[in-house]
């Protein structure tokens, strides 16, 4: 717990050290003290930028969980189904997104739509591929189980395949949040007048190279955070999941 | 009762060969009677229980449940599986009341009930636990209880507590029989232990494998109630013995000799 912290910050002391001591001009590294000097000089719009970004990522993660579990159940329920939806989602899996967001904008216009279009196109495909492979790892005993009281399909669902994937919905949702960050800024990057994405791209144009380190870190604790929320949600509420142990935090 | 009349089930395997897993069986199980199938693996012993269960359906012949044909799971029927098959994500009283859930029969009394089932088989003060925080017997009684919960006229027990170690195996087969006792049923209990099947049955249904058939029925003239005993007696002895002739033909008498 302690010796990562300390790491960190002895790393950031030899950041520092550096960049004085071999006078690195200030538009090629930062030093540490001047990130944090020019960031909070403009906080207020740091902080417009990073509100921005977590909406799009925030938004961009729930529509994806919204899309992916019915499309998980519908790829699980027949070979019918899955042979025909499958292939238009490694179709969508194979566009690179960098190349979409431009299209994007243009058919929805220069609004948050293409950006959120983006993160879940992003994040919504291991998501999918997560659920579908718990929905299908239920054990046959459970399944006869039910079965033997007639439990219908609906309650098969519902009482024995959606809580027996939890732990696998769980780390799709992990890879899935940290792909909504990546989503969200990609997007941005291409057509944004906020966001931290948008924010890297302006202050790297003017020189302003400080405010730009501010906003990678800003991302990245951003990150973590979400990461980590994902991580408690499921400690909190499913106690038996045993997902929970293997995570690495 | 349970009429099983000329049952024949026969599997399809993956390349297409035709597998008979049962052969002509047929039995009659009286109200209430405590039947014991034993015999070694691959004599269809499940596959008979899946059949009566409504799980499965014949190839040829018929089950006759009080004088309805079994044609899908009935909601008088409780079933132990050999691993307790328990939702890991549900507490023992929500386990033990699944079968209600499921068939829309959950009441105001059902956790009344499943209390006083968890009591009738001690694990009370267990109710919120969850299955991993009990030990294997403990969720082999959980998921007894589960089967009692809707009381099933029939119980189908499929190797219960094969997977236990042998000193809980005992002590379950003592509770099982006291739980008979008291909430008289009509149990049908698949087991590979040939003690195991005198200690229980009315009647002990001797298969041999490949195809799977009755190789005899036999009587166990002993009184009830039965503690361990009975294992002392020569009725007991006599039974298992028959029952090792007719698993290991002529090689039971020295496997007899060693047990």
């Amino acid at each position: 717990m302690f010796l990562p912290a300390i790491v960190m910050v002895l790393l950031v002391i030899l950041w520092e050290a550096a960049v004085r001591l071999f006078a690195i001009p200030v538009y090629l590294v930062p030093a540490p003290s001047v990130i944090w000097t020019d960031s909070l000089a403009m906080g207020g719009t740091v902080a417009s930028h990073t509100v921005a970004t977590l909406r799009t990522v925030l938004i961009g993660f729930v529509v994806s969980i919204m899309i992916s579990l019915p499309l998980a159940v519908a790829l699980t329920s027949s070979p019918l189904v899955s042979n025909s939806i499958y292939p238009l989602l490694v179709l969508t899996q194979s566009i690179p997104k960098v190349a979409l967001a431009p299209v994007l904008v243009v058919v929805f216009g220069a609004t948050e739509l293409p950006r959120i279009i983006v993160t879940l196109l992003v994040a919504f495909f291991p998501l999918v591929i997560s659920i579908a492979v718990g929905l299908l790892a239920v054990p046959p005993d459970l399944l006869e189980l039910g079965r033997s009281y007639k439990a219908s399909r609906l309650q098969e669902l519902y009482r024995i395949r959606l809580p027996y994937s939890v732990p696998f919905i769980f780390s799709g949702l992990k890879v899935a949040i940290a792909l909504s960050v990546v989503g969200a800024v990609v997007a941005e990057f291409v057509n944004a007048d906020r966001g931290l994405g948008y924010l890297i791209i302006t202050s790297t144009a003017f020189f302003q190279v400080p405010v730009a380190f501010g906003a990678l870190i800003l991302l990245s604790v951003m990150g973590i955070v979400l990461f980590q929320a994902v991580v408690v949600v499921e400690r909190v509420f499913f106690p038996w999941s045993p997902g929970q142990e293997t995570t690495v935090v | 009762m349970i009429v099983l009349d000329d049952l024949s089930k026969v599997f399809t395997s993956r390349d297409g060969d035709a597998v008979v897993a049962l052969r002509d069986i047929s039995l009659t199980i009286d109200k209430n009677e405590l039947v014991t199938i034993v015999g070694p693996s691959g004599c269809g012993k499940s596959t008979l229980l899946r059949l009566v269960a409504g799980l499965i359906r014949p190839t040829r012949g018929r089950i006759v449940l009080d004088g309805a044909e079994v044609a899908e799971p009935r909601p008088d029927t409780g079933i132990v599986f050999q691993s307790p098959t328990l939702l890991p994500w549900a507490t023992v009283t929500d386990n033990v009341l699944f079968p209600l859930k499921m068939m829309h029969q959950l009441t105001l009394d059902s956790r009344q009930r499943a209390a006083s089932l968890l009591e009738l088989v001690g694990l009370r003060g267990f109710e919120r636990k969850y299955p991993r925080e009990l030990s294997g017997g403990m969720q082999q009684r959980t998921a007894i209880c589960r089967a009692l919960i809707h009381d099933p006229g029939i119980l189908l027990m499929d190797e219960p507590f094969g997977a236990l170690d042998a000193l809980t195996r005992e002590e379950m087969t003592l509770e099982l029989l006291r739980i008979w006792t008291e909430r008289p049923k009509t149990i049908l209990f698949v087991t590979h232990s040939i003690l195991e099947a005198v200690m229980l049955g009315d009647r002990v249904v001797v298969m041999s494998p490949r195809p799977g058939r009755i190789a005899e029925i036999i009587d166990v003239p002993l009184g009830r109630p039965r503690t361990f005993d009975v294992e002392g007696r020569r009725e007991f002895q006599a039974c298992a013995q028959r029952i090792r002739e007719l698993i290991f033909g002529g090689r039971g008498q020295r496997a007899a000799a060693a047990d």
